[in-house]
C-alpha cells in the first residue's frame, strides 16, 4: 500500500504555572525583553463598534479559581470580518485586531478583555451565526488547549437560530455558552471547568 | 453577506485525540479538578476557527530570539550552557508553515524560574530573563539561542522532577492550529520518569518532543545546537471542501 505521507500533530503539553514569562512577560514582572505584551490592547480610539468589556473567572472542580491560567479570544469585527489573511470576503477593520490574550489575576483569576462587539459570521453552508467569541483556556493542569466559544445575553433571536448552538444535544448546557449582562457593554463569562455548570468544550 | 464566487477557507484535520493526552491524567495531579468531565462537542470548523491572528515581524526586536543577550545588562550574558535551538514548523502534510509566531519560555541553567510563585531555592541570574520568540520563515524554518535549562523539582508526588525542558506556543494559520507544548533533550534520563510527559499516550509521540543534537549545526568553540521540529494540524485542499451552491 501507498504511503499517504502524513505527520502527527506535536503533542500537546501544559502550559505550566510559569506560562506567562513566555507568553506576558511584562505582566509577570519579566520587562524590558517586549514592547507589550501580545494581544493586551484589541481595539484603538479608531476602532469601529459598540465597545465592550468582557471578564470572567476560570474555575476548577472544586470552585477554586484558576490564578493561573492564560485565556486568549479571537474574533470576529464589528462587521463581522476578521483580520486574518484567511479572510476572502472583505477587509476587516485595520483599527481592530481581533485577538486578545489576557492571564488572569495572581490573587483573583479574574481576566479582562476590552474589544468590540463581534458581527455575525457565515456558518459554511450561509446560515447566519450569532455574533459570538472564540476563546481558547490553557494553564497548569491543563494538557490540552480548550476550546469554547462566548455567545451575547442580549442576541436572543439569533441565538435561537445559531447553527452551532442549536446542534448542541443536552440544550441544557447551551446557557453555559452565553455571557451575563453586567451593566452598559459589560459581560461576564466564567468559565467552569468540571461540576454542575461545566462550560461546553468544543473539539473544532 | 455571501460566500458566492470566492474562494472558501480550507478547514484543518480533525485532531488526533487518541494521539493527545486526554485531559484527566491522575498521575499530575493539578488535572484532576481541571480537566472536563464532559465528552468535548464536535462541530465543524467556521471560519471562527479557520481564520486566525498572525502576526507581523515588526513586533519582532533584534535580541528576542537570544535569551542569552535579551535581559542581561550590557556587556554580561546568562550563565550556562550555551545552545542554539533550531527546526522548522510543519503542517502533517509536511509542509513547512510559514510566519508562525513561536514563543519560548524556559528556566535558567539551574532550573529556577523567574516568577513570582517560584520558591525552588537555586539561584536566579540576574542576566536571564527566559522569554523568546521569533517567527518562521517561508520554509517554516526558525532559531533561537539560549542556555540550556536545568531540571527543576516540582511537588506533585513529593519527589518528581521535571526533565530539563522548553516550553513552545505555536500560533499557526488559524485559531483551531493553537498550540502550546514542550521540547526536552536528548538523553535526558528524567524524560522517563515524569508524570508530564507521561500524559502523552504513545512512546513515538514523546519520541517527537525530544530535540536531538546536531553536532553538524554547533557552532565551534560557542555553542551546540539542539534540532526541534515541530507539527500544527494540517490544512484540508479545498478541493472537497463543502461547497454552497453555485460555487
Amino acid at each position: 500500500m501507498q504511503s499517504l505521507y502524513r505527520l502527527k500533530e506535536s503533542p500537546s503539553q501544559t502550559a505550566g504555572p510559569y506560562v506567562h514569562i513566555g507568553c506576558v512577560p511584562n505582566f509577570s514582572g519579566i520587562g524590558g525583553v517586549y514592547e507589550e505584551d501580545l494581544g493586551t490592547t484589541m481595539v484603538n480610539e479608531k476602532t469601529k463598534g459598540e465597545r465592550i468589556k468582557v471578564s470572567g473567572t476560570v474555575y476548577d472542580g472544586t470552585g477554586t479559581p484558576l490564578k493561573d491560567a492564560l485565556i486568549e479570544i479571537w474574533q470576529a469585527d464589528a462587521d463581522g470580518l476578521y483580520p486574518s489573511p484567511e479572510e476572502h470576503r472583505g477587509t476587516a477593520d485595520p483599527n481592530f485586531t481581533g485577538f486578545g490574550r489576557k492571564a488572569g489575576d495572581y490573587q483573583t483569576g479574574e481576566w479582562v478583555f476590552e474589544t468590540v462587539k463581534p458581527g455575525a459570521v457565515p456558518f459554511p453552508d450561509g446560515r447566519k451565526m450569532a455574533p459570538h467569541i472564540s476563546f481558547w483556556i490553557v494553564a497548569r493542569g491543563i494538557n490540552i488547549g480548550l476550546q469554547t466559544r462566548m455567545y451575547f445575553p442580549d442576541e436572543a433571536e439569533a441565538n435561537a437560530k445559531d447553527p452551532i448552538l442549536t446542534k448542541i444535544e443536552h440544550q441544557n448546557r447551551v446557557p453555559t455558552l452565553i455571557a451575563k449582562k453586567e451593566g452598559d457593554g459589560a459581560y461576564r463569562f466564567d468559565i467552569y471547568l468540571q461540576g454542575e455548570n461545566e462550560t461546553v468544550f468544543f473539539d473544532f | 453577506m455571501s460566500l458566492t464566487n470566492q474562494r472558501p477557507a480550507a478547514s484543518f484535520f480533525a485532531r488526533d485525540r487518541g494521539w493527545q493526552p486526554e485531559a484527566l491524567t491522575p498521575q499530575y495531579k493539578t488535572s484532576v479538578a481541571r480537566s472536563p468531565s464532559r465528552a468535548l462537542l464536535s462541530m465543524p470548523q467556521t471560519l471562527s476557527e479557520i481564520t486566525g491572528p498572525v502576526f507581523g515581524h515588526n513586533i519582532i526586536g533584534p535580541l528576542d530570539n537570544d535569551l542569552i543577550l535579551n535581559f542581561a545588562k550590557p556587556g554580561e550574558s546568562a550563565i550556562g550552557p550555551r545552545i542554539y535551538v533550531y527546526g522548522r514548523v510543519l503542517d502533517e502534510t509536511g509542509r513547512g508553515v510559514p510566519n508562525v509566531l513561536v514563543e519560548f519560555w524556559q528556566a535558567n541553567a539551574g532550573g529556577r524560574y523567574r516568577h513570582a510563585k517560584e520558591g525552588y531555592i537555586a539561584p536566579l541570574d540576574p542576566n536571564f530573563g527566559g522569554c523568546g520568540r521569533c517567527i518562521t520563515a517561508e520554509d517554516g524554518s526558525y532559531e533561537f539561542r539560549t542556555v540550556q535549562p536545568g531540571p527543576y523539582p516540582w511537588p506533585n508526588r513529593g519527589n518528581d522532577w521535571r526533565p530539563a525542558h522548553i516550553h513552545f506556543s505555536l500560533f499557526g494559520q488559524g485559531f483551531a492550529q493553537r498550540l502550546i507544548t514542550q521540547m526536552y533533550f536528548e538523553g535526558d534520563p528524567m524524560i522517563w520518569k515524569c508524570p508530564i510527559v507521561d500524559v502523552v499516550p504513545h512512546r513515538e509521540g514523546i519520541e517527537s518532543l525530544i530535540a536531538q543534537l546536531d553536532m553538524d549545526s554547533t557552532v565551534p568553540m560557542d555553542a551546540r545546537a539542539y534540532k526541534f521540529d515541530m507539527v500544527l494540524r494540517g490544512r484540508r485542499s479545498t478541493l472537497f471542501e463543502n461547497r454552497l451552491e453555485g460555487n
